[in-house]
Parts: structure tokens; C-alpha cells; sequence
């Protein structure tokens, strides 16, 4: 038996608190690690919505009315933040990724425990930190891409405190990356192949590599920004000869892949979800899998897209039109390989099935508008209005964050083995798509027709459709409101789940629910078709 | 088998109908007032007819297959165990790709057409002296037209203001007056942060970058007065850092340009 138990970590166990106090410990466990990141994440999501709320009460009119000035930009500059470093990237790599990976790959934890654990701790007191940097001297106000020369001349402090907080966040970052990579290759169970894994470990292999590539040139970055600050050096600073574009480039060679960062594992999650809930295998599974690498690959070389009415030369503005909209072939793929998963099949509609077709449409939405965005002529009108701010909000949320409640709801059962309300999951689905899709589409043309993005005001005659909007925000506020009653009172008298409530065929259900510390009583099932649905009725019950 | 092709032929005419329809009749963009905006509307048109079609089957697709395919009560076990179709994959990866390079080339076309491929280093009138190297911008003339006929402006954006110096006339002037239909060449820099020029009804932005000059090129079509909009974020005011382009016929331009001249100072 090659399953690696670590004799150091196993007399540690003892020593771990147990039931929910082991939540706040530093424990080793990647279950009790993966339920930390998510609900940590959540915590941050209901700040960063707080934030997002007071941005559509401000433009709720069309004066700068609501808050001063220079806190809408810290209100702004946070909100990005906070949603993309301390929710959507900790959330869908990190939570569903230590709880999911090492019984995917029938391991009994993650490759590195310690590593894994620090990964995480880094994420509060950072997340807190940043939170803080408001109360010191205002926080960074420069926006989530803090670009040079404005982040050189805000008050500095809050930018410092921002720098410090996202280099740690990318460190736990990189630290998890490089975790998921060593316990993918290296701890498979034997005799499990690599083309037998389920698609969240394929998924979670590509973002983990465009995490380990990419995220070291953020903090560098960073760290060459943070001298302009505090050392007057010039990097980037214009006044002492640095290039303000330089900035640009480093920084979207990182945080353009951050958006397959944060939708890859998604797409691998709903290839999860999926197959159970349709009651048929994964359509396409090989050419699932190189379209992933596909993206990694393409990915990696499109970042100038973000900069095309920058200071790019027209060479280099068509090169990554065509790589961008290229990134559209094996997305597409994905996508219409799921709907084929969908046909045919015994699908029960449930909370975790709507929250997936929602992330589907909204998604295909967000693709085609950024296939669009790709294009240098059409980027050019658009760049830097609300048509982008609804694009990627298209792809975060209604793609990465329809997923993860996706998520919630599949794999509440086997954490916690009860089940979630059904009849407020899907009173939270509705009223979620309902005003995502009603905050966020009206953008569009708000944008096209003379918007930009993160102004605190605007004319007029856009008065009418930024209140749809706003109405559209306070519907997705209020549909925090039934799933987060449903998830206190299924946790406290829900119905008791079993151990397999989806009969689902993925290792993960083959164990009790929850699970046990070590993920399995005896050893790790063999599982060599994680979906082999419509092929082994007898086997299932 | 054949009834079900027929309805599947339906289906996807109806979709590409109502796609038509709504990219031929629904104009989601501001008025036209510079030759790109026709250039730029083109694009927009084709581009939302193709992603109508591709967004309204898609969307039909999913809500067929979750009714059609939905879990009855009666029913138990699972779907058909189909894992995939080579030729089905073949197919949605070769059309996708097609179309995508289609737009790819198309949009190519365009953006020459507005100008963007043009090289920005040409002899500009006012860096004759120089040769400093223009970043980017969109020029839509070519070396030779330079020189004639050609209204040059400099363009200097601050917190939280733009400026616009007439060198032939020496004066500088908060609000941007052009004759229409008369190309226009803008060399803009910034004197601080980043900032952009945008005027949403000429379709046209580029980033005014401190300590690198960048070009921008257009030729009104419209007589009118349209916003000017700083586009990226440059501090507490940059909702409202605005500022007026007064797009009129040579005549009024000409009245309002020798009222500003101020008389050239020797040095």
C-alpha cells in the first residue's frame, strides 16, 4: 500500500481538538481544512457584497451622494480584492479542492498537511489586514489592478497594506498550487490511471500549474510597486523615468490567467455535478481534459487583451485578438459537451442541477460578450465601461459563483450528512438568477452607450436602467437571505442524508458521510469509472 | 427519425430568424458621429447577431433538455451510458474554430479600415524636431496625407481636467472645437496619472500615458457637441473629469478659432 500516512501527523491527530472547535485549530486534516477555506471565503463574500451593495446604492443615483468620494474608490478597490483573493480563488481551489482531491485520487490527505494548513492560516489575518487598512489612513484606492502612477500618489499606507496582504494571499496561493500538483501525481492510489481521475482533479492539475507559473510574477510585481512606494525607487513611477506600462503588462500576465484560476475549477466541479444529477456519464471525457490543458496553454499567452487601448503597438493588438478568441474553441467544447452530458439523460431538477444549468447559460452569456471584447475594434469603444464590468461579472459570478453554491449543494450531504431544504435551494436559485441576471445585463448597455467603470457618477439619462441594476443587486443580497437559513437549520435537524443520498459513482460517496478522518475505514476503493452511469444499476443499490 | 429532423430544421431557422431580427432592429449603441462609428457598427452588428444565435440555442438546448430528459416519478436508474461521439466532438470543434477565425479576420479588416494598422511613428508635425516614439493610437492617415490639411492638437490630460492646445493658433482651450469632416490628429500626453480619452458616439479611446505620448486620430462626421470621458480610473473626481467636443461646420470653427488666436510671440 503506497497511500501515504504520516506517522508524525497521525500522533498529531490525537492532539487535535475534535467536533467544531478543530474548525479554528490549526489541524492537518484536509476535510477539516478544505470546510475552513469555505466557509472563511464566505465570510469575506458577505463583506465583499456588503461593499458591492454600497457601490449600487451610490449609483443608485446620479450624483456622488451616498459616501465621499475617495472612499467609493476604497469601496471599489476592496470589493475587487476581497472578492477575487479572498473568496472566489480561496473558495474554488482551495475549499472544494483539499476536501475533494485527495479521495479523488484515494489518498488519505494532501501531499504536504503543514503546507497545506499554512496555505490557509495565511488567508485570515491578510484578509483581516486588509479589511483593517481602512481604519489606518483609508484603504488602497487605486483600484484591484493598482495601476501605476495613481497607486504611486493615493495615500500610501492603505497601498502598502493592500500590497502586503494580496503577496501574502498569493503565497497561499502558490502553496496550495503546488500541493494539488504533488498530491495529483504523486499520491494516486495504485493501479488508478491518470485518464480514470474525475474531471475536478484534471481541472484543479491546470489551474494549480497557471498558479505556480504566474502568481510569482504578481508578487514580484508587487513587490517592485511596493519600492516606487516606500523607497522612491522607479520601477514604474513616470516622474523618476520608470514605465507605467511595464506595470500593465506583469501585472495581467498574472491576472489574466487568474480568471482560469477562478472559472477552470468551476468548469471541473460541474463535471462532477453533472453526471450524478443527469444519471449519465461525462460526455467527452478525453477531449474534456485536453481542452482543459488547452486553456492553460492559450491562457498564458493573452494577457495584452486588457491593454489594447494602452500602450500597445498594433502588431502586438492582433496577435492577442486572435489568441483570445481562440481561448473560445475549447471552452466551447466544454460547453457543449455538457449540454450533450444533459441529453438523454434522467435528470432530477434540484437546487444543485439549476444552480449548474444557471452557470451554464450565464456563462455562455459572459463567453460570447468576451469573444466580442477580444476583438481590438470592438475592445477599443468598450474597454474600461460597464459592457466589461458586466462581462466579468457574467464570468465570476454567474459562472464561478452559480458553481460554487452548485457545489454547496451537492456536497453539503456528504460533509455533513444531512440534506439541504430543497424547497429553499431552489427559492434562493430563482431569486439569485433572477437578480444577477437583472443587476448585471443592463450593464451592457450602460457601457456601450457612454458608462465607464468606477465612476461614482454618471448622467442622467443612464438614472433609469442603473436603479434596474441596483434593484437587480438588492435581489442578490436578499437571496443570501434563504441559504444561509437553509444551511443553519439543515445543519442543526436536516434530514438525514446516508452515505451516498445522489448514488453517486465518485470516490468520494463511497465512504460514510461525513467521512472519517482518514477518509476510509479500510483501503481506497478502486474507482475506474467515476462515471459510469446507465452501466452498473446492479452494483449501485 | 424524419419528423424529428424536420422539427430540429425548425428550430434552428427560428433561431436564426429571431436572431436577424433583433440584430437588424435592435440599436443598443449612441448615435454615429465619426467615420468609425459605421466601421465600429458593423462589427457590433455581426458579432451580436452570431452571439444571439449562439446564446438563444444554447439556452433552448439546456431548458429542452431539462424538461425533455427530467427525472418522471415512475422512473428509476440511469440515462443511456453514452460517453461521447468523435464525429460530434470533430464537428463542435472545427465550426467554433472556423467562425472564430472568420471573426478574427474580419475584425482585422476593420480595425484597418478605422486606421489602427497604420505606423504611428510617421513624421508628425509637431515631433518633426524629435523623434520620440509613439507608443500606440489609432492613426488614420497615412505619412504622405500628414502634412495637408490635417488639424493638429496636443492634448494634455491632468487631475481632473483635459486640455487641448492649438499650436497654429497658440492658444489652449478647455473644450475640444473641430470642423466636421476634417481628419484630426490629437498627440496627447498626461501630466500625472493614467488617464483615457473616450467620446462614446466617435467609438474611439486610447490611454493618455504620463511620459509616453500616444496618437490619436479621427475625422467628425456630425455636427454636435458630444462628451469627452475619462475612461480610467484616476482618482476621487474621475466620474466627473468630462470635458466637450464641439464638432461644427468650418465655418463657425474658423469664427471661434481666430477669436482665440493669440498672436505668435518671437522668441
Amino acid at each position: 500500500m503506497t497511500i501515504s500516512i504520516d506517522p508524525q501527523k497521525t500522533n498529531n491527530e490525537s492532539l487535535q481538538p475534535k467536533g467544531w472547535l478543530r474548525y479554528f485549530s490549526f489541524s492537518l486534516d484536509h476535510k477539516v481544512i478544505g470546510i475552513q477555506y469555505l466557509v472563511c471565503g464566505f465570510l469575506f463574500y458577505l463583506i465583499g457584497g456588503t461593499l458591492a451593495s454600497a457601490i449600487r446604492i451610490e449609483l443608485a443615483s446620479p450624483m456622488s451622494d451616498f459616501m465621499p468620494r475617495d472612499v467609493y474608490n476604497q469601496v471599489l478597490t476592496l470589493h475587487g480584492t476581497i472578492m477575487i483573493f479572498l473568496w472566489i480563488v480561496p473558495v474554488v481551489n482551495g475549499a472544494f479542492g483539499n476536501y475533494l482531491i485527495p479521495f479523488y485520487v484515494g489518498a488519505r490527505d494532501m501531499a504536504f498537511p503543514r503546507l497545506n494548513a499554512v496555505a490557509f492560516w495565511l488567508i485570515p489575518p491578510s484578509g483581516l489586514m486588509l479589511v483593517a487598512s481602512y481604519f489606518v489612513e483609508g484603504a488602497a484606492q487605486a483600484g484591484w489592478t493598482a495601476y501605476p502612477p495613481l497607486s504611486i500618489t493615493t495615500p500610501q499606507s492603505g497601498q502598502i497594506i493592500w500590497i502586503l496582504s494580496v503577496l501574502l494571499l498569493g503565497g497561499s496561493s502558490i502553496f496550495g498550487g503546488i500541493n494539488f500538483i504533488a498530491t495529483i501525481i504523486k499520491l494516486r492510489r495504485p493501479g488508478l490511471k491518470l485518464m480514470q481521475l474525475p474531471m475536478y482533479c484534471w481541472a484543479m492539475l491546470g489551474t494549480s500549474l497557471l498558479v505556480v507559473l504566474s502568481t510569482p510574477v504578481l508578487a514580484g510585481t508587487l513587490i517592485l510597486l511596493s519600492f516606487d512606494i516606500i523607497a522612491n525607487t522607479g520601477f514604474f513611477n513616470p516622474v523618476l523615468g520608470g514605465n507605467v506600462v511595464v506595470y500593465q503588462h506583469l501585472f495581467w500576465f498574472y491576472s489574466h490567467p487568474a480568471v482560469y484560476i477562478m472559472v477552470l475549477p468551476a468548469f471541473g466541479l460541474v463535471s462532477e455535478i453533472l453526471p450524478v444529477h443527469a444519471r449519465k456519464p461525462l460526455f467527452g471525457y478525453t477531449t474534456m481534459v485536453f481542452s482543459i490543458m488547452g486553456i492553460v496553454v492559450l491562457g498564458l499567452v493573452v494577457w495584452a487583451h486588457h491593454m489594447f487601448t494602452s500602450g500597445t503597438p498594433p502588431w502586438m493588438r492582433l496577435f492577442f485578438t486572435i489568441a483570445t478568441a481562440f481561448i473560445a474553441v475549447p471552452t466551447g467544447i466544454k460547453f457543449f459537451n455538457w449540454v450533450a452530458t444533459l441529453w438523454g439523460g434522467k435528470i432530477s431538477i434540484n437546487s444543485a442541477m439549476l444552480f449548474s444549468c444557471g452557470f451554464i447559460i450565464n456563462f455562455v452569456f459572459g463567453g460570447i460578450t468576451g469573444v466580442a471584447l477580444a476583438q481590438v475594434p470592438f475592445d477599443i469603444h468598450v474597454h474600461d465601461t460597464y459592457f466589461v464590468v458586466a462581462h466579468f461579472h457574467y464570468i465570476v459570478y454567474g459562472g464561478t459563483v452559480f458553481i460554487i453554491f452548485s457545489s454547496i449543494y451537492h456536497w453539503f450531504p456528504k460533509v455533513t450528512g444531512k440534506m439541504l431544504n430543497e424547497k429553499l435551494g431552489i427559492l434562493h436559485f430563482i431569486i439569485t438568477f433572477i437578480g444577477f441576471n437583472l443587476c448585471f445585463a443592463p450593464q451592457h448597455w450602460l457601457g456601450l452607450n457612454g458608462m465607464p467603470r468606477r465612476v461614482a457618477e454618471y448622467d442622467p439619462q443612464f438614472q433609469f436602467v442603473n436603479q434596474i441594476s441596483s434593484l437587480g443587486a438588492l435581489l442578490m443580497a436578499i437571496s443570501t437571505i434563504p441559504f444561509l437559513i437553509n444551511v443553519f437549520l439543515s445543519v442543526r435537524d436536516g434530514k438525514d442524508a446516508g452515505d451516498n443520498p445522489w448514488n453517486a459513482l465518485t470516490p468520494e460517496w463511497l465512504t460514510s458521510s461525513p467521512p472519517p478522518v482518514e477518509n476510509w475505514q479500510g483501503e481506497a476503493p478502486l474507482v475506474e469509472e467515476p462515471y459510469g452511469y446507465g452501466k452498473e444499476i446492479p452494483e449501485q443499490k | 427519425m424524419l419528423n424529428k429532423n424536420i422539427y430540429l430544421i425548425l428550430v434552428i431557422s427560428l433561431v436564426f430568424a429571431i436572431s436577424f431580427w433583433i440584430g437588424f432592429n435592435v440599436n443598443l449603441l449612441p448615435a454615429e458621429a465619426s467615420i468609425n462609428a459605421p466601421i465600429y457598427d458593423e462589427l457590433f452588428k455581426i458579432l451580436f447577431i452570431i452571439g444571439l444565435i449562439i446564446f438563444i440555442g444554447m439556452t433552448i438546448a439546456v431548458i429542452y433538455s431539462l424538461f425533455k430528459f427530467r427525472k418522471r416519478d415512475d422512473q428509476i436508474g440511469d440515462g443511456i451510458a453514452l460517453e461521447g461521439n468523435l464525429s460530434l466532438e470533430i464537428v463542435w470543434t472545427i465550426i467554433p474554430s472556423i467562425i472564430v477565425l472568420l471573426i478574427g479576420l474580419y475584425s482585422y479588416n476593420i480595425y484597418d479600415r478605422m486606421g489602427g494598422m497604420k505606423e504611428l511613428n510617421h513624421n508628425h508635425e509637431m515631433m518633426s524636431s524629435n523623434t520620440e516614439k509613439i507608443w500606440a493610437g489609432i492613426s488614420q492617415t497615412s505619412d504622405n496625407e500628414i502634412a495637408i490639411n490635417n488639424l493638429s492638437i496636443e492634448v494634455s490630460a491632468m487631475q481632473f481636467a483635459f486640455l487641448f492646445n492649438y499650436p497654429k493658433g497658440n492658444f489652449i482651450s478647455g473644450e475640444l472645437h473641430v470642423p466636421v469632416d476634417q481628419k484630426v490628429s490629437m498627440k496627447m500626453e498626461s501630466k500625472d496619472v493614467i488617464h483615457a480619452f473616450w467620446v462614446p458616439e466617435f467609438r474611439i479611446k486610447q490611454d493618455i500615458i504620463p511620459g509616453q505620448p500616444t496618437i490619436l486620430n479621427f475625422t467628425p462626421t456630425k455636427v454636435g457637441k458630444y462628451p469627452i470621458i475619462c475612461a480610467e480610473l484616476c482618482g476621487p473626481y474621475h466620474g466627473g473629469m468630462r470635458a466637450s467636443i464641439i464638432v461644427e461646420e468650418e465655418s463657425d470653427y474658423n469664427e471661434w478659432f481666430n477669436k482665440n488666436k493669440k498672436p505668435e510671440v518671437n522668441l
